[in-house]
Formats: structure tokens, C-alpha cells, sequence
């Protein structure tokens, strides 16, 4: 908000409590609301979409079933044939990203994936699962990949140090990317949107060159709409992409 | 080609990374900001860390929906799709293979209708052609046997009348030759030379 000459562009990601004390109890704040808001988006995309069942679909239907088909698509392209039994997941991660994301644009609301928390956390869950089903399907032989097959033994000290720390930069790497991407989104869009309000109380020469910021936000929101798909696109490919190599032998 | 799409994948999300790593920053030490740092990394904020526990829940509850009942409901609607497609596609394949079956019959039946009726035009004209054939040999036969009796009357009929002629030559020579001379010539002389002269005339 514009208080004065200044302006607070990272007053939009505070947090505050809903339903007063109970909120503040129970941590609850209006980063929850949003997840909730934005999981029953897509539970009501996908039950309302699929009501009509039908063989030949109506534009909801057919929305929803090529949602279906796109993650199904890219899990199984990219995954494997063992990409079935993730695509569960990869929907879940890149619709619950992709409606975070998109509520976060509309006024008044909250973009729960601009809180580099959240988006750690599900950064460290794609993480975890990898490892673990790279532990259970490879086993010890996990490790070796630490190795690149083909280098010269003696570069071992230098290389597996490199490639562990790449390794366990992933989470880091993946959260911070959609979580800076949101926050550079938001943070431009309240500041232009400042601009406005400060210029136009420069009386009418403000007025007319408060159009100006106006239209950049125009523009900067067709920039967040791509930004908010291809982030959650990019979470889910390389989601996707951290699986395959745990299912490879 | 996988492999290097996913290369500029990873590449251009780094890029990505980094410059929109830059912008908040930026945002931060623009001149006008308020310096009080990011909300989001005010871990000491009980809210901040909820979020994640909160956030946690729901993504398991969602999860947990999406797997058990949203996303079997889509997969039954495309697998039901599918099942019908084929399904009609089989009925249209028999439904082809019954109406080419039905077209092969049609042309075998107008085939055999068509050698059979040839047959019998055949047959008919071979017939026709046979009784035209009896029916002349038999007009010719008749015909032979009336031109055959007709000869037989003409040559009788000529026979006798030249058996007459040379009666009636003789008579008139004797007759003849006795008023010319008054004598008579012998019946066997007279004879001979009318039938010599005949015999000379064709007769």
C-alpha cells in the first residue's frame, strides 16, 4: 500500500490470523484459507466438469479431461510406464501450485506460493519422495549416481562432493523458484500499482501520466498468468523429472 | 531429444531463477521501499510456520481426494469412452463386413442368374436352329420325292409319247409311200429307219 512517499511492497505477504484469537490459536491464517479455497477449486473443476459423464463431453468436461490428460501425458512421458503411479501426485502438486498462483491475482486475495515456507515444504516432499523411491527401487546402487559412470577415478574427490551438493541443492533450487517468481510478480504489480496512486495525487498531469503504470499492471498481469502456469509447469516437469531418475535402473 | 528438451528446461528455470531472484531484491533496496525485510522469512512468526502444517493437511486431504475419487472418476469417463469407441467400431466393422458379404452375394447371384439366362438363350436358339434344320432337310426331302415322282410321270409320259410318234411315223411313211409308189414297205424296214431318224432327232 502506498502510505505517503513510501511504498510497502512486501506488506502484501504478511500473515494475519482469521477468526481472531481461534486463528492466532491454531495458527490459521489466511495462507490456509487460500489453500483450502484453492483445493476446492480444483475438487469442484474436476466433480462439477465430470457430473455429465458423458462420451461425448461438453467444454467443462472437456476441460477438466484435458487437465487429466496433460499431467497424465507428461507423467508417463517423462516418468515411464512407473509414471502411473505418480501421476496422482504430479496432478495434486501442479494443480494445488497453479490455483495458488492464479488466486493470488485476484484483489484482496493471497498467493500462499509467494511464502518461500510453503514452497520449501512441498519442495522437500518431492525431495524426500524422490530419495525414498530411489532407496527402495535402486537400493545401494542410489549412491553410485554420486559418481558420474565414465570419470576418471581420480576426480572422485572433486566430483562427488559437486554432485552431492547438486543433489541436495534441488529442494533449494526448486523452491526458490517458484517462491521468488511469486513474490517478483506481486511485488511488481503493488508497486506500479503505487505509482498510480502517487502520481494521481499530483493533481491533472498526475491523472494522465497515472494511465501509464496502469497499463504496465495490464500487461504485468498477462505476465503473471504466464508466469503462475509455467512455474507450476516447471515444478511439476522437474518433479517429474527427479522421479524418473529414482525409477531408473 | 528428451534428454535435451529437459536440459532447456532445467537451463531456462535457472535463468529463471535467477532473475527473478534479482527482482524482489531489487524491490527491497528500490529507494521508497520500507526496509523492514520479508515477511516470508520471519520464521519466528507462528503464522509462518502454521502455514506449513496447515498447508500439509490439506495437500494430504486433496491428495487423497484426487487420488481416490476425482481422478478414477475421469479415467472411468475416458476408459468408458474408449470401451464405446471401440466398441463401435467394432459394430461398424461387422456391420461392413455383413454389407460386403451381402454385395459378394448379390454379384455371385447376378453372375449365376445372368450365366443362366445366357444358358438358356442358348438353349433356345440351338433348339430353334435344330428344328429349322429338321424341319428343311424334311421340305427338302418331300420336295426331292415330288420332283423325283414328277420326273418319273414326265419320263412315262415321254416314253410314251414318243412310243406313239414312231407308231404314228411309221403308219404315215407307210401311207406315204403307198400313194407315191403303190407298194408297201415290210412293217420290220419301216420300223427300223423311224427309229433310226427318231434316234437321230433325239427323240
Amino acid at each position: 500500500m502506498a502510505a505517503g512517499s513510501t511504498i510497502d511492497a512486501l506488506g502484501q505477504f504478511e500473515l494475519h490470523p482469521v477468526l481472531g484469537g481461534l486463528g492466532q490459536s491454531l495458527r490459521f491464517s489466511q495462507s490456509p484459507v487460500m489453500m483450502i479455497v484453492a483445493s476446492a477449486l480444483v475438487l469442484a473443476f474436476l466433480y462439477v466438469g465430470m457430473r455429465p459423464a458423458a462420451v461425448v463431453p461438453g467444454r467443462l468436461q472437456s476441460a477438466a479431461e484435458i487437465c487429466y490428460d496433460f499431467i497424465y501425458n507428461m507423467a508417463v512421458d517423462t516418468i515411464g510406464a512407473e509414471g502411473r503411479a505418480f501421476f496422482p501426485f504430479v496432478f495434486t502438486l501442479f494443480f494445488f501450485i497453479l490455483a495458488g498462483n492464479y488466486l493470488g491475482l485476484l484483489p484482496f486475495s493471497f498467493a500462499f506460493t509467494s511464502h518461500v515456507a510453503v514452497t520449501l515444504a512441498l519442495a522437500l516432499l518431492v525431495f524426500v519422495l524422490s530419495v525414498v523411491v530411489s532407496l527402495k527401487v535402486q537400493g545401494a546402487k542410489f549412491f553410485a549416481h554420486f559418481m558420474p559412470a565414465g570419470a576418471p577415478v581420480a576426480l572422485a574427490p572433486l566430483l562427488v562432493p559437486i554432485e552431492i551438493l547438486s543433489f541436495l541443492s534441488r529442494p533449494v533450487s526448486l523452491s526458490i523458484r517458484l517462491f521468488a517468481n511469486m513474490v517478483a510478480g506481486h511485488v511488481m504489480l503493488e508497486m506500479f500499482a503505487a505509482f498510480t496512486i502517487m502520481l494521481a495525487g499530483l493533481g491533472l498531469v498526475g491523472d494522465v501520466l497515472a494511465v501509464g503504470p496502469v497499463v504496465i499492471n495490464i500487461a504485468l498481469m498477462a505476465l503473471e498468468l504466464l508466469v503462475g502456469a509455467l512455474q507450476a509447469y516447471v515444478f511439476a516437469i522437474l518433479t517429474c523429472i527427479y522421479l524418473r531418475e529414482a525409477v531408473a535402473h | 531429444m528428451a534428454r535435451s528438451a529437459v536440459s532447456i528446461t532445467r537451463k531456462a528455470a535457472s535463468l529463471a531463477t535467477s532473475s527473478a531472484l534479482a527482482l524482489p531484491l531489487m524491490a527491497m533496496v528500490a529507494p521508497g521501499a520500507r526496509a523492514v525485510g520479508m515477511p516470508q522469512l520471519d520464521f519466528a512468526n507462528p503464522l509462518v510456520t502454521g502455514q506449513v502444517i496447515w498447508g500439509g493437511v490439506i495437500f494430504l486431504v486433496l491428495y487423497l481426494l484426487l487420488s481416490r475419487s476425482a481422478l478414477p472418476k475421469v479415467e472411468k469417463v475416458l476408459a468408458t469412452r474408449r470401451l464405446t469407441i471401440e466398441n463401435d467400431l467394432d459394430i461398424a466393422r461387422r456391420a461392413k463386413a455383413h454389407a460386403d458379404a451381402a454385395v459378394d452375394d448379390l454379384h455371385q447371384a447376378r453372375r449365376s442368374a445372368m450365366a443362366e439366362a445366357q444358358a438358356n438363350v442358348e438353349k433356345v436358339v440351338e433348339d430353334a436352329r435344330v428344328a429349322a434344320l429338321r424341319q428343311t432337310q424334311e421340305m427338302n426331302a418331300r420336295l426331292a420325292e415330288d420332283i423325283r415322282q414328277a420326273e418319273a410321270r414326265v419320263a412315262a409320259a415321254r416314253a410314251e409319247a414318243l412310243g406313239s410318234l414312231r407308231q404314228i411315223a411309221g403308219e404315215t411313211a407307210q401311207v406315204l409311200v403307198h400313194q407315191v409308189s403303190g407298194t408297201s414297205v415290210p412293217g420290220d424296214v419301216l420300223a427300223s429307219r423311224v427309229n433310226d431318224a427318231a434316234t437321230a432327232r433325239g427323240f
